[in-house]
This record gives structure tokens, C-alpha cells and sequence, in this order.
């Protein structure tokens, strides 16, 4: 395979402290090296930033409910579509793209590793299918387990090594990667019409709180010592007063020890930090929750960023869709996935002049600004619920610049932006920060050793962005990086060149990552024959039916369990 | 006025879209600019004037344009793409998405239009001499918007889901028509003088369709309101008597359905209700 050298760009490489050095850069056989030779292919990087490929850590790119909306939303694909190119198919976008479009759209950006973060363990194979055919990045996928039956009753009865066996087994054959918590306990109320109201509210018919669950499965997590943190989605999901929820879903881990990476990943904070007591009167719990993780190294959050456009909502919390939908009036799909999760999609808008959604736009920035370590947050917009992936580049024009915040603070609901503390606010993100929410702490979240670094030995994800950084100061120029960062000089993935100014010039074909989690052979012997015995009862698949087989993906690696720690 | 006279140079069997023949875009441009215009036949791109022949003159301002397009063009798409002033003429059929979110101006066709004439249109005036296809005056596929203004007049018979979430404006049509007018209708006016095969206003939440010919039916989510002498569409005032209708209880919808009495003694059982 080839060699490469990219020479003279401006490298920021957070997990190996390089900020803005002028360095070379050599590729052999899609790892980077300590030096090649003189035949190699130079890349002529002067006057450009180079950064690891970024890594997405929470994007709902496939699977089941994906592929509902794209079905129920006609409408917002006839406005984006995508041209087939030399290399690229065509396809449309805009907020649930088609399955190759995610693959270029992600690619042009300078992502090269995206993780797909709630699919229901029945119907992974569906999401297999789809990330099987995404192209070019790498990819990933997190099953559901907090409304599960099996993990549910494991909870009560308090057998947790039981219950990790089962996780274990579970993500091995659905070729999981880590642990997703999606409203615990709440779904299954939503089955009988209810929802949960706080952490401490019984699931009916199983006797166990969303407390329990939430800490049973985080003692789990660190029992199989998984590459990732639980990746939450707490209760209360879209509800005013809901920031201390939150914050008391953080606090109810805090005793379990960690093994050297945070236990819990809270997601889209935006939708779950919020004061006050009815929709009129909500504000933002951002200070709150962000004073919460400046003083607690066990968990990250990502803040799942609003952008002011059309959305769609799509998780698998059903009650939360339903109170969503009968707000919004515009289209709804609801599904329960028989004895493991339900989802729910709805499609939505988000208006500058809508006092929420300011609110909303305002929680996930003041979180993102208030955060002080950058490597306990990362940047999201939970697409497509809080704006589709390809606003990313905004976003960045928004943290690095306070210009750019103002020219919408300005623009915004009149009473939401005299209630936010974001005017006030005057920390601006370096490069080197951008560099790290963007790709170095959540490679470093997700356990990726061998991604989100230049070091050697890092496979040769490479992104290439028209910024020079002596000459370009992003708090002024923010346009000018809001632009670059959209469209990547270049794009290299395992050291082969896949986009040049903007555009794929190459399709290769990403893997997928799982894991396969070691536990005590006898336990998992007893689980088996639990499981055998009670498949017939709860599932209208036979056991052995069940698990999805290596071969299914196309192309995968099995993170092995001991390199996370 | 300046004339922009363009012909097809034959039949299209795939569809051709372009935008491109609207007012707004070929006022100041030159006939070779016009010519060298790329547009989509099918998946290729090709140039304007290798479809089409292209004479007379562009007028400086859309305002001045008229293009006249002579001969059928009924796989032509999108003509009239959000035009904003200026007029259309098209002598023989037209093809989807006319006058698409169209602003001002007007359109005149003297053959025969096909579906989603005037969808999403803001403003303007669009009449067919012939008949149409479905959803005129509706959203894309999926969307909520319909058109928002304007006026639409069909000489002929029209498909089904006419004025599909038209949020104002009014659509005239002289004939008849298919199933399921003013499906998820939000306001606006619907005038349909023939006949309308049934299923009227399902899902609306205002505004009114007066039907002067026979209604197969009206849907059970409508509820009967009272006899009502003449109806309204626009200025225009329309001798009755009409049966009227409010609904869809559905979706706790006022709208108006107005159905002429005269044609309509299948709705003669209402009136017990007036009795008390």
C-alpha cells in the first residue's frame, strides 16, 4: 500500500499534547509511522491544520427507526439531494439522509468514525445492514438495555454478575459496543399508558426503580470493564425542571469506583437540563449541571446541540415522543420492540423566535462553554433530534467565536436570551480544544486506542482543514472556519485519500467495532439456560436464531475488552 | 413586452426538468446564455438548447418576459420554478410541477397540466384550459405546506387531493373532481362546479370547499350545520342553497363544506335535523 508524508501542517494531536506544531506526518499501510521513505508520496499540508479524523460519539445514523423516519419524511429529502458523482452514488439528505450520503456527508467533514448510540437488540441486524453499508467511516453501535426484561428482573432479584453475564452475552450477539440506557424503566410504563417520573418511581410489574437499573447496570460496566461508559439518556426526558433529574442520575453512581475512564456518559443534556416549572417559564439548568461535572471526574456529558432548522426527533423514548408530538402536532410513529425497548420519531422545527428552543440553543452552548475540561465534553447535536450532523461546522463557528454567538443571540427569542447566562459568557475554544471535543476525548471515551491521535501506531484517520492558523484568528475569521471545517482539504482514511477540497474522491469501506466482554464461564453457562428456557415465553424469535453471526458484518474488528481499561 | 418563443425539437420519453424556464431567470440573459443553460433529462445533464430552440427576445426584467413555449411539453418539470413576475404561456400540455412555489406572475396553459400544478405557490395566477392531475395546489409528498395564495382556475376535471394543506388562496376548477379536495386543508377557498367524487375535506382544519355539483357523501367526522342561501368564494357571491358542513370533528376542525342543494338529494336526511 502506499506511503505517504504530509508535510508542514500545523498538527493538533490532544492526546499527544501537540498543539499547532509544524510537523510531519508519515502513512504506511494505513498506520502512521515513525518515518518512510523517500519514495513516498508528499502531501503538501503548508498553511493547513492537521487533525486526527474525527470520531462522533452519538449520531443516529441507522437501524430500525432511521429508516421509519426516512419513510415518513418524504418532505425532507426533496429539498437536499445529493447528485451521483465519479465516486459518490447519489442520495439525499437532509436530517435522515440515505445510507451513503451519511457515509460522504460525515467524510467531507473530516469525520471518519461515527457510533450509532440506541438500537434496539432485535433489530440490530437491521442496523447492521445499514452500517454495513455506509461508507468510509468506521462505525459502531449501542444496544438498549434499560427498559430490557431480562435485565430488569436480573436487577431485582440483585444477581449482577448474572446480569453481566447476560450484557456480555448480549453484546456479543447483537455485535454491540457498549451499554445504552434510554429513559430506564420509563418505556416500559409507556407500554401501560405511563411514563416514570423521577429516578426513584416503581417500573409496574417489576418492582425495581430507574435507580436501580441505572446502578446495576453501571457496576456491570465496570465489572466487564467495557471499552465505553454507560452512554445514558436520563428520565424525564423534554420536561421542564428536569435538570435535577439529571444531575441526581450522575449522583446516584458516584460510589461505584472507577477503573480509570468515567462510568457514566449523560447524552443530550439540551433536552435533559432544564429549570423551571411549565414550558412559559423554563430555563436553563446548564450552570448547574456544569458545576456538577467540573467537580466529578466519573462522567462526561455531550450537550446534543440545537441548530435552528427543520428536525427530526428520534429516540427510543416513547413517552417523551408522544408528550413531544401532542406539542408539536405534526407527525408521529411510535413502535414497541416486545420484551426489550420501544422508540418513538416525531417531526419537528425549531424557530429562532420560539422561547424553548432558545432556551434549548442557549442550555447546550452554556453547557459546552461552562464545561471547563474539554476532555468531559464532546460535540454533538444528537442528530437528527437537536439538528442534522452536517451543522457541525456552525456549531464550531459558535464555541470558537463569541462574534458568532452574539450575531444570534441578537436574532433570537427576545425574553430567552434576557433569561440566559450565554451573553455573559466569554470563553472562546481554541483549535486544540475544537480538536478535542471533536475527536480526542471521544476517542479516548469510547476506549479507542488506535483512533483519535497521531501518535504511532494510530490508524491513518486524517483530516486536513484549510485554516492557517498564524494568519487566521477563528474568534474573528469565524466564517472562514465555520467554511473549512464543512468542506475538508482532505480526508484520509486508512491512508487512503477519500475526499480532496470537499469532495469524495474515493469510497472505501469503513468497519464496524464490538466487543466481547470476558466473564466466568460457569456463570454464563447458568445464564444460557435462563435465557433458552425463557426466550419461548418472551420472544417471537428462537434463541438460537437470535444472535447475529461475525460473518454478517462486513467488515468488523472486536475491540477485546482489556484494551479499554 | 418581450417574447421568448421556445419550442421542443421533439418528444421527450424520459422527464426533463428546468427550472430554468421562468421569467426570473431569462430576463437579461441572451439567447445563448438561455441555450448553454444546463437542465436534467433524466440522470444526465444537458444543455437547454439541445432540447429545445430557442428565439425571439428576453426582456430586461422578469417583469417584461413572457416566454410562450409552443408544442407539448408534458415531461417537462418544474416550469415557472418560483417565478416571481412575468407570464407563461404554454400552448400545448405541461408537464409536474408547474408553477411550483411560484410568487407572482402567471401561467396560462392551453392544453392539458399534470399533477402537483402550483404546489407550495405563494402568489400568481395559474389557469389550465384543460384537465390536470392530482394534488393541485398541494404539498411535496410528506410536507404540511400547500399553497399559501394565488389563485388557481382549471377549465377541466382534476385528480384527486386538490388543494392538499393549502393554507390560503383559492383554486377554482370548472369540472369535476376526484376524491379527498382539500385533504388536511388549513384555509383558502376550493370552488369545484361539477361534481367531486367524495371524501371532501378529510382532515381539515379551516377554510371551505363549495361543491355546485353532486357529493358522493360526506364524510361522518362532518357535522351538519344549517342551510345556507348562497356561499362565497372570494369576492364572488354564489347563489344556493347550500347544505353546510363543519368539521373534521377529527382534528377539532371549523372547516366548511358547502354542497348545492339542488344536486344533492342524497343529503336531504340532514334536514330532520333542522326540525328541532
Amino acid at each position: 500500500m502506499a506511503e505517504f508524508l504530509i508535510r508542514n501542517g500545523y498538527v493538533f494531536d490532544p492526546l499527544n499534547g501537540i498543539e499547532g506544531e509544524k510537523l510531519d506526518i508519515s502513512v504506511r499501510d494505513g498506520w502512521i509511522v515513525e518515518k518512510v521513505s523517500r519514495t513516498a508520496r508528499v502531501l503538501d499540508a503548508s498553511g493547513k491544520v492537521v487533525m486526527p479524523g474525527g470520531v462522533d460519539i452519538h449520531s443516529h445514523i441507522a437501524g430500525s427507526k432511521a429508516n421509519c423516519a426516512r419513510m415518513m419524511r418524504p418532505e425532507d429529502h426533496s429539498k437536499d439531494p445529493e447528485p451521483k458523482t465519479r465516486y459518490a452514488r447519489s442520495g439525499v439528505g437532509h436530517t435522515i439522509p440515505s445510507v451513503f450520503t451519511t457515509g460522504y456527508r460525515y467524510a467531507r467533514m473530516g469525520y471518519t468514525t461515527v457510533f450509532e448510540p440506541a438500537t434496539p437488540p432485535l433489530k440490530t441486524r437491521h442496523t447492521h445492514e445499514e452500517l454495513n453499508d455506509i461508507p468510509i467511516i468506521d462505525k459502531g453501535c449501542f444496544p438498549l438495555f434499560g427498559n430490557n426484561w431480562f435485565v430488569m428482573e436480573y436487577v431485582r432479584q440483585g444477581r449482577i454478575e448474572e446480569l453481566a453475564a447476560y450484557v456480555a452475552w448480549m453484546l456479543e450477539a447483537t455485535k454491540g459496543y457498549a451499554i445504552k440506557i434510554v429513559n430506564p424503566g420509563g418505556i416500559e410504563a409507556w407500554r401501560w399508558g405511563g411514563n416514570v417520573r423521577g429516578l426513584d418511581d416503581r417500573v409496574p410489574n417489576f418492582d425495581v426503580t430507574p435507580r436501580e437499573i441505572v446502578r446495576a447496570l453501571c457496576q456491570v460496566n465496570s465489572l466487564l470493564n467495557l471499552p465505553h461508559a454507560v452512554h445514558i439518556h436520563p428520565n424525564c426526558l423534554a420536561e421542564p425542571g428536569n435538570y435535577q433529574t439529571t444531575i441526581d442520575t450522575m449522583e446516584s453512581v458516584r460510589d461505584i469506583p472507577i477503573r480509570g475512564h468515567p462510568i457514566m456518559h449523560v447524552t443530550h443534556v439540551q433536552f435533559t437540563g432544564r429549570k423551571g416549572w411549565s414550558w412559559p417559564d423554563v430555563r436553563s439548568g446548564a450552570p448547574e449541571i456544569a458545576d456538577y461535572v467540573n467537580t466529578h471526574d466519573h462522567v462526561t456529558i455531550d450537550p446534543g446541540q440545537l441548530i435552528f432548522t427543520n428536525v427530526t426527533w428520534m429516540t427510543a423514548d416513547g413517552p417523551a415522543m408522544f408528550a413531544l408530538f401532542k406539542l408539536t402536532k405534526t407527525k408521529w410513529f411510535n413502535a414497541d420492540v416486545e420484551s426489550e425497548t420501544g422508540a418513538g420519531v416525531v417531526a419537528a422545527t425549531y424557530k429562532k423566535s420560539n422561547y424553548v428552543n432558545a432556551i434549548q440553543w442557549g442550555i447546550a452552548l452554556e453547557l459546552a462553554l461552562l464545561v471547563k475540561n474539554p476532555w468531559k465534553i464532546f460535540l454533538t447535536t444528537d442528530h437528527p433530534n437537536g439538528g442534522p450532523f452536517t451543522a457541525y461546522p456552525r456549531v464550531i463557528s459558535w464555541l470558537v467565536s463569541k462574534d458568532a454567538r452574539k450575531k444570534l443571540l441578537d436574532k433570537i427569542n427576545k425574553t430567552a436570551k434576557r433569561r440566559l447566562d450565554l451573553p455573559g459568557i466569554d470563553r472562546e475554544y481554541t483549535l486544540y480544544e475544537i480538536a478535542t471535543i471533536t475527536r480526542a476525548a471521544t476517542a479516548k471515551s469510547l476506549g479507542l486506542g488506535f483512533k483519535g491521535h497521531l501518535g504511532v501506531g494510530a490508524d491513518a484517520d486524517i483530516a486536513i482543514y484549510d485554516i492557517d492558523p498564524p494568519e487566521v484568528d477563528p474568534a474573528k475569521e469565524y466564517k472562514a472556519v465555520r467554511k473549512a471545517f464543512a468542506r475538508a482539504a482532505f480526508t484520509i482514511k486508512d491512508g487512503r485519500i477519500v475526499v480532496k477540497n470537499g469532495e469524495v474522491v474515493r469510497a472505501v469501506r469503513g468497519r464496524t467495532f464490538w466487543t466481547r466482554p470476558q466473564v466466568p464461564e460457569e456463570t454464563m453457562k447458568t445464564v444460557i439456560k435462563q435465557l433458552e428456557s425463557k426466550f419461548d415465553d418472551y420472544y417471537t424469535v428462537r434463541f438460537a436464531n437470535y444472535p447475529i453471526e461475525e460473518q454478517y458484518l462486513s467488515a468488523s474488528r472486536v475491540i477485546a475488552t482489556s484494551e479499554g481499561a | 413586452m418581450a417574447n421568448l418563443i421556445i419550442t421542443p425539437l421533439r418528444d421527450f420519453k424520459i422527464p426533463v426538468t428546468a427550472e430554468c424556464l421562468s421569467p426570473d431567470f431569462v430576463a437579461g440573459k441572451s439567447l445563448r446564455d438561455i441555450e448553454l443553460t444546463e437542465v436534467w433529462e433524466g440522470n444526465r445533464r444537458v444543455k437547454l438548447g439541445s432540447l429545445f430552440r430557442v428565439y425571439g427576445e428576453t426582456g430586461s426584467a422578469p417583469g417584461d418576459c413572457t416566454i410562450r413555449i409552443s408544442g407539448n411539453v408534458d415531461a417537462v418539470r418544474r416550469i415557472g420554478f418560483e417565478m416571481t413576475e412575468g407570464s407563461i404561456q404554454v400552448e400545448g400540455n405541461a408537464g409536474m410541477y408547474l408553477g411550483e412555489r411560484m410568487r407572482g406572475g402567471s401561467i396560462v396553459v392551453a392544453g392539458n397540466a399534470e399533477s402537483w400544478l402550483g404546489t407550495q405557490m405563494r402568489n400568481g395566477q395559474i389557469e389550465v384550459k384543460g384537465n390536470v392531475g392530482d394534488s393541485v395546489g398541494g404539498s411535496v409528498r410528506g410536507g404540511t405546506k400547500g399553497m399559501r395564495g394565488g389563485t388557481i382556475t382549471i377549465h377541466g376535471d382534476c385528480g384527486t387531493e386538490v388543494g392538499a394543506w393549502m393554507r390560503n388562496g383559492t383554486i377554482r376548477i370548472k369540472g369535476n373532481c376526484d376524491l379527498y379536495a382539500g385533504l388536511h386543508m388549513k384555509n383558502g377557498t376550493i370552488l369545484v362546479e361539477g361534481n367531486s367524487a367524495g371524501r371532501v375535506g378529510a382532515h381539515m382544519t379551516k377554510g371551505k370547499v363549495i361543491v355546485l355539483g353532486r357529493m358522493e357523501g360526506v364524510l361522518p367526522s362532518f357535522q351538519f350545520e344549517e342551510i345556507r342561501s348562497n356561499a362565497k368564494a372570494g369576492d364572488e357571491k354564489i347563489p344556493g342553497p347550500f347544505y353546510v358542513f363543519s368539521g373534521d370533528v377529527n382534528e377539532d376542525g371549523e372547516g366548511k363544506l358547502f354542497a348545492r342543494v339542488s344536486d344533492n338529494p342524497d343529503l336531504k336526511w340532514n334536514e330532520r335535523f333542522l326540525e328541532r
